[in-house]
């Protein structure tokens, strides 16, 4: 697999959308949650606005991202910095992923974000006659933040598979599917499996992150060619299983290791539930 | 000044996150993966080993928090 790669629809390909979508997925609920919070408790207009500012500066960031890493970096370059973003962005993903499973870390609660953003809104003071700034701000931070990370997804795959307009896709339709949730359900979408969707993310993040930054090492050798795995394509699926199996090793040792301690021992969660 | 320091801690949070033990993870995995490259090793073992270096990296950094913690007192 390389960059600029003719644009068809196989395995990779599916394997891309399916990412960027479950990825998208995850993050347009958690902007979701914050913006319901802000429009229930607020201002649904101010929430709105704050939330269009978001969009319009996310598609602004995208095009110059995007434009500035296809056009400035030589193809090894762009695998190993985009690879490298995408690894430790599945890393972290997974890293959460293991200590939920393992019962480390509280799971993710839609419901309870919800709870902890509205009082915060309730607590924030008088609503000013025209824009609220509060909802509009906390709107358009809320949407911004989860975004980038789904914009680096989306270019990061998108160029990296050669498949851009499939990538953009996929993040489309996510988006789409949770706001028509969101309206049906006119509540925070807890319903949506969150912590699985993340697990699977974490899991193709970085297996493909894998791939390309190490293909990217490439830049550092004369001739400046990208590294090529035995296997080439295959690669992608044997570091796949690799962390699936790796994930299950980890996830069985810290149950064990959850287990009750000895007396006089430290507690291994802190008393908020966190992981130390 | 302050927008500045806000885009920081905009960009520190988004690639280290609150475990910076990951980053380090991948560049010391990285890094070594170079170094085996400039050694002359065949191009499929460095690749493989690098591929298993960030996997073994990984499992230390999350292995790390493990370890019982000294409280003071």
């Amino acid at each position: 697999m390389s960059v600029g790669k003719d644009s068809i629809m196989d395995a990779a390909s599916w394997a891309l959308a399916i990412a960027v979508f479950a990825a998208c997925v995850v993050e347009s609920v958690e902007a979701t949650t914050i913006v319901m919070a802000m429009g229930f408790t607020r201002s649904w207009r101010s929430a709105l606005i704050g939330t269009g500012v978001a969009v319009v500066a996310l598609a602004v960031f995208t095009w110059a991202a995007g434009y500035a890493l296809s056009t400035w970096l030589p193809e090894a370059a762009l695998q190993l910095v985009i690879g490298t973003l995408l690894l430790i962005f599945g890393l972290q993903w997974l890293r959460k992923a293991i200590y939920r499973s393992a019962g480390r870390k509280p799971m993710h609660d839609e419901e309870k974000i919800f709870r902890e953003e509205a009082q915060a809104a309730r607590e924030a003071g008088g609503k000013s006659p025209g824009l609220d700034l509060f909802a509009f701000m906390v709107s358009l931070k809320g949407v911004f933040l989860e975004g980038v990370e789904v914009v680096f997804i989306v270019l990061t795959f998108g160029l990296s598979a050669g498949n851009l307009p499939v990538a953009v896709a996929a993040a489309a339709a996510a988006v789409v599917v949770v706001l028509v949730l969101a309206v049906i359900a006119h509540r925070p979408l807890s319903m949506i499996p969150e912590n699985s969707l993340k697990f699977g993310v974490g899991l193709l993040l970085t297996a493909f992150g894998i791939f390309w930054s190490i293909e990217g090492l490439g830049i550092l050798r004369t001739g400046r060619q990208s590294l090529q795995f035995p296997g080439a394509d295959l690669a992608i699926v044997y570091f796949l299983a690799a962390a699936g199996a790796l994930s299950w090793l980890l996830i069985t040792m810290f149950r064990r290791a959850t287990a009750p301690l000895p007396v006089n021992s430290p507690p291994l969660v802190d008393p908020e539930g966190s992981i130390r | 000044m302050r927008i500045l320091i806000a885009i920081g801690r905009f960009w520190y949070e988004l690639i280290i996150g609150d475990d910076p033990k990951i980053a380090a993870a991948v560049v010391l995995a990285l890094a070594v993966t170079a170094a085996l490259l400039f050694l002359g090793l065949p191009e499929a073992i460095v690749t493989v080993t690098g591929g298993l270096l960030v996997l073994g990296f990984f499992t230390a950094a999350l292995v790390i928090d493990l370890r019982p913690r000294r409280t003071s007192r």
